[in-house]
């Protein structure tokens, strides 16, 4: 199938304009009369879901948690990007598109990134008028900090908790439309399936996680915003609610999956201390604007620290790369602590942690500097390691943290399936092979609230109210397979818990599609997670009881879905033979061993199409034309 | 230490309409490097393991900050750390032989769905009655366009920090709702942008806190002790000030 991304003609600069003004426009009259669903209330799903609210259409939202107030992006810590230039330092919109399109290592496409760039400012404007207290400098103005990948400083935040802080706005936004009816909410609501009426998406079956009623609902449109699927590694630093059930279930019912093997892998994160851990925890990528990462440089040197000479120590980022040193790109940083700890000389008592030492930052500026910068961070990781950093340096290690790859959307963010929307992190769009930091708020809101109100618009308008009901046959065939989805994992009653076996697959999709990727361990990983997969359908153990709260029922179902999504993330970076961002492929690298791209055979998006159950996967690619921006190799040396 | 044994005390209770019970369990192998709702997974574990049903408890962010994660540890709403939820708790803190009790969120209006978890909806709607500020997408002005002095940001931070994970209710001796409501009341009235809707905003979420059964406010200040994010009870004194004054306009 050819792939119609849909960018508008027209200088770059003008083509959101223009293309607004193309939209077809639902009269206000009318709006009410049209459902929408919204699955997700993170940055993508509450703003969409606030925004359509607002706009007066009905709206049914989903999420998995208690409120709609917890979603994932909570979590988010360090800012978000705007190209408002208030520190006069030289951004501008097409510095941040710039930085955006070559931070992902030229696999993004230009429109989006472009518009993604012009809609930040409002995203800043909006926050602020819901009352979103960000940092402000003295003189009353929005402070503004600087962030790997670039070289202004653009980024707004609030305190370390910049994700709560937006998130807290969009959820205000929603709960007031909520008051007013638009929005009707469905909290710990997991959707199952998407349903489908004449080839356009027209409602979801989802279950009650508290009743464990099944049940369907109809619209005339569909929004899945439910986030990434890095958890598909079982360590990362995704709350334990995260999945890529909804995506992946999309997926299955005919939405093209773009680049799934592109994730990233954040450097700075406590490492794993024991086989029990849960999660991994992340440490804000700014420390390592004073901290400096070693390991020593005999293997298996298993002195303390401070007992390890000077001569002794392998600062190996400020070795390697003299101009950028500890502030090279996340994804050079996280393979080069691979690198050392593959060789023997990782410290800590997993021999799986670098350090990260501010021993001579506190000796340059003293502690008291560092506590103000640093000190939340610092007394989080004290909670958790129990180490003084002030004293002895933190141990770090790299963690899954982001998934660049998701549904396939074209520039109204509508997938494969007419009528099928992907916002935020689930969908592919505008980070290509790599996300800046930041950047992924600033594209979650900016689909929410300022590109879905205005693309879906275009669609109800031109396809009309449905009539879709959810009492029509699709919908009871659907609700059909969901039950016995949820049947077969409760008929299984093996010996292995869900738990068991998913830490399992995450070791190897972490070994084999981790932080690089080659031929011989892609093999592997098409050989050993389908066999997982099979072990999980004999001897899965899980509670029984599907009427009631049952979390391991959940987690059951997410896993089956990890097992087939692990498998496509194996075919895709094999077939991605180049490396190119988060993507590292052994057998593509420069004469240094860095990551060397191949622009002539992988300028594309790769877009996988579900073929049926045992059959392979077909790639669909979509080229990535590039207009404005010529395409250079990076280097940090 | 890397292999004690402890004797846990669980809230059991099928679903909201069964009665609970406490029920021991004796947990060995814990480790100290634990979080504590990662031992509650090693016991969950070894619950299905032995074919019983396993202990539901609500988390997901397991960082501090998305507010779902809500035990009461030895009757302590989020255990003995001081602005720590439950889910930054580590297992060092305890010994070789300790018993823990572990229990749900209790208030009239926190009804129990299953063993730990509880409905925490009514903050919701408290919220929907007037936490925000009524604009919408598109409208708002140049975000430089009002400067805003940098203690009264600061202070409007420290009341939005509040994560609603509800721990101030489940431990206040009238299960009051006043710490987490006067936070969002407190950090709108401090900013430019929540004046326009301030007595309408105070009023509705006062009446809705109490429309859904939560007691008064007697200055009991245990809220403040047990906030993860340690939200000052200063916020309650400005929302008092906040209603009083609205009352007091609207019924002139
Ligand atoms: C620790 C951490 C720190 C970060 N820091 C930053 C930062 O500083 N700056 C930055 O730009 N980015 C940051 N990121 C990335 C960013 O937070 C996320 O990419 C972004 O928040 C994702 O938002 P979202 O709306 O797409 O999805 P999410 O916030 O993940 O929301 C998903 C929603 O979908 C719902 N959902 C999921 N599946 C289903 C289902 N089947 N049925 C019903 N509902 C479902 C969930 O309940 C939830 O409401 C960080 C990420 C992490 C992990
Ligand atoms: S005020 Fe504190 S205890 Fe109460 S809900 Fe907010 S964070 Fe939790
Ligand atoms: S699980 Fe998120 S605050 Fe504890």
């Amino acid at each position: 199938m050819a792939l119609d991304s849909k960018v508008p003609d027209g200088p770059l600069a003008e083509k959101w304009d223009k293309h607004k003004f193309d939209l077809k426009l639902v009269n206000p009259a009318n709006k009410r009369k049209y459902t929408v669903i919204v699955v997700g209330t993170g940055l993508a799903g509450g703003a969409a879901a606030a925004s359509l609210g607002e706009l007066g259409y009905n709206v049914l939202n989903f999420c998995i948690q208690d409120s709609s107030r917890r979603a994932h992006s909570i979590a988010a810590q360090g800012g978000i990007n705007a190209a408002k230039n208030y520190p006069n330092d030289g951004d501008s919109i097409w510095r941040l598109f710039y930085d955006t399109v070559k931070g992902g290592d030229y696999r993004s496409r230009e429109a989006n990134v472009y518009r993604l760039a012009q809609v930040s400012n409002n995203i800043i404007d909006q926050c602020v008028a819901q009352g979103v207290p960000f940092a402000r400098d003295y003189g009353g103005l929005l402070d503004n900090r600087s962030f790997g990948g670039a070289q202004v400083s653009r980024t707004f935040y609030a305190r370390g908790q910049t994700g709560q802080q937006l998130l807290l706005g969009a959820y205000s936004s929603l709960m007031r439309q909520v008051e007013a009816g638009t929005v009707k909410m469905f909290t710990r609501h997991e959707m199952l399936d998407l349903v489908i009426q004449d080839g356009h998406a027209r409602g979801i079956v989802t279950r009650d996680l508290v009743t464990g009623e099944v049940k369907s609902y109809a619209a005339d449109a569909v929004a899945i915003a439910t986030g990434g699927y890095g958890n598909v590694f079982y360590l990362s630093t995704n709350a334990k609610n995260s999945n890529g059930t909804a995506a992946w279930r999309c997926y299955k019912r005919g939405a093209f999956f773009a680049n799934p093997c592109f994730t990233q892998i954040h450097p700075t994160c406590i490492p794993v201390s024991g086989d029990y851990q849960s999660k991994l925890t992340l440490m804000s990528e700014s420390l390592r604007n004073d901290g400096r990462v070693w390991v020593t440089k005999k293997k298996g040197d298993k002195r303390s620290p401070t007992q390890i000479p000077e001569n002794e120590r392998d600062y190996y980022l400020e070795e390697r790369y003299p101009s950028f040193g500890n502030l090279v790109p996340r994804d050079v940083a996280s393979r080069n602590a691979k690198d050392v700890c593959d060789d023997g000389r990782g410290v800590g008592d997993t021999g799986l942690a670098v350090y990260l030492d501010f021993a001579d930052a506190i000796s340059r500026l003293g502690e008291h500097t560092i506590r103000e910068k640093y000190g939340n961070l610092f007394d989080m990781y004290q909670r958790i390691t129990d180490e003084n950093p002030y004293k002895v340096p933190m141990r770090i290690y790299p963690a899954v943290h982001y998934t660049m790859g998701g549904l396939w959307v074209d520039y109204n963010l509508e997938s494969t399936i007419p009528g099928l929307f992907v916002l935020g992190e689930a969908n592919f769009s505008d980070h290509g092979a790599n996300r800046l930091g930041a950047s992924a708020l600033m594209q979650g809101l900016a689909d929410g609230y300022f590109v879905i109100p205005y693309t879906i618009g275009d669609y109800l308008a031109t396809n009309g109210v449905s009539g879709a009901s959810p009492d029509d046959a699709e919908f009871k065939a659907v609700e059909e397979e969901v039950n016995a989805g949820i049947d077969k994992l409760r008929s299984i009653k093996g010996k292995r818990t869900p738990t068991e076996l998913h830490r399992e697959l995450g070791l190897k999709v972490w070994e084999y599609i981790g932080m690089s990727r080659k031929e011989a361990g892609l093999k592997k990983a098409l050989k050993e997670i389908p066999a997982l997969k099979e072990e999980f359908w004999s001897d899965l153990k899980i509670p029984d009881d599907k009427d009631n709260l049952n979390k391991h029922l959940e987690f059951a179902g997410r896993l089956a879905d990890y097992f087939e999504l692990a498998e496509l993330m194996a075919v895709d970076a094999r077939d991605r033979k180049e490396s190119c961002g988060g993507h590292f492929r052994d057998e593509s690298q420069t004469e240094e061993g860095e990551a060397k791209r191949d622009d002539e055979n992988f300028t594309h998006v790769s877009a996988w199409e579900y073929k049926g159950e045992g059959k392979k996967p077909q790639l669909n690619k979509e080229p990535l034309v590039f207009e404005n921006v010529e395409l250079t190799q990076r280097s940090y040396k | 230490m890397d292999n004690m044994t402890l004797n846990l005390k669980v809230w059991r209770q099928k679903d909201a309409s069964s009665s609970g019970k406490m029920v021991d369990y004796k947990l060995d192998a814990v480790s100290q490097h634990m979080s504590f709702l990662e031992m509650l997974d090693v016991l969950n574990e070894k619950l299905i393991k032995d074919g019983e049903d396993p202990v539901e408890f609500d988390n997901d962010c397991r960082e501090g900050i998305c507010g779902t994660c809500s035990l009461v540890i030895n009757g302590v709403a989020h255990g003995p750390w001081n602005g720590t939820a439950t889910c930054q708790l580590h297992m060092r803190e305890y010994k070789h032989g300790d018993t823990i009790a572990i229990e749900p969120w209790r208030a009239a209006a926190f009804p129990i769905i299953k063993d730990l978890v509880v409905d925490r909806s009514a903050m919701d709607r408290i919220m929907q009655a007037g936490g925000y500020v009524s604009m919408n997408a598109g409208g708002a002005p140049d975000a430089n366009g009002l400067p805003i002095a940098k203690h009264f940001a600061e202070d409007a931070m420290d009341a939005a920090s509040c994560i609603g994970c509800g721990a101030c209710i489940a431990s206040c001796p009238n299960a009051s709702a006043s710490l987490f409501t006067a936070a969002k009341i407190s950090q709108l009235a401090l900013l430019p942008q929540g004046a326009p809707e301030r007595q309408r905003r105070a009023l509705a979420m006062v009446e809705q806190m109490d429309a859904e059964g939560f007691g008064d406010c007697s200055n009991h200040a245990e809220c403040e002790a047990t906030c993860p994010k340690e939200i000052s009870i200063s916020h309650i004194a400005r929302m008092k000030r906040e209603y009083f004054k609205a009352a007091l306009i609207s019924k002139v």
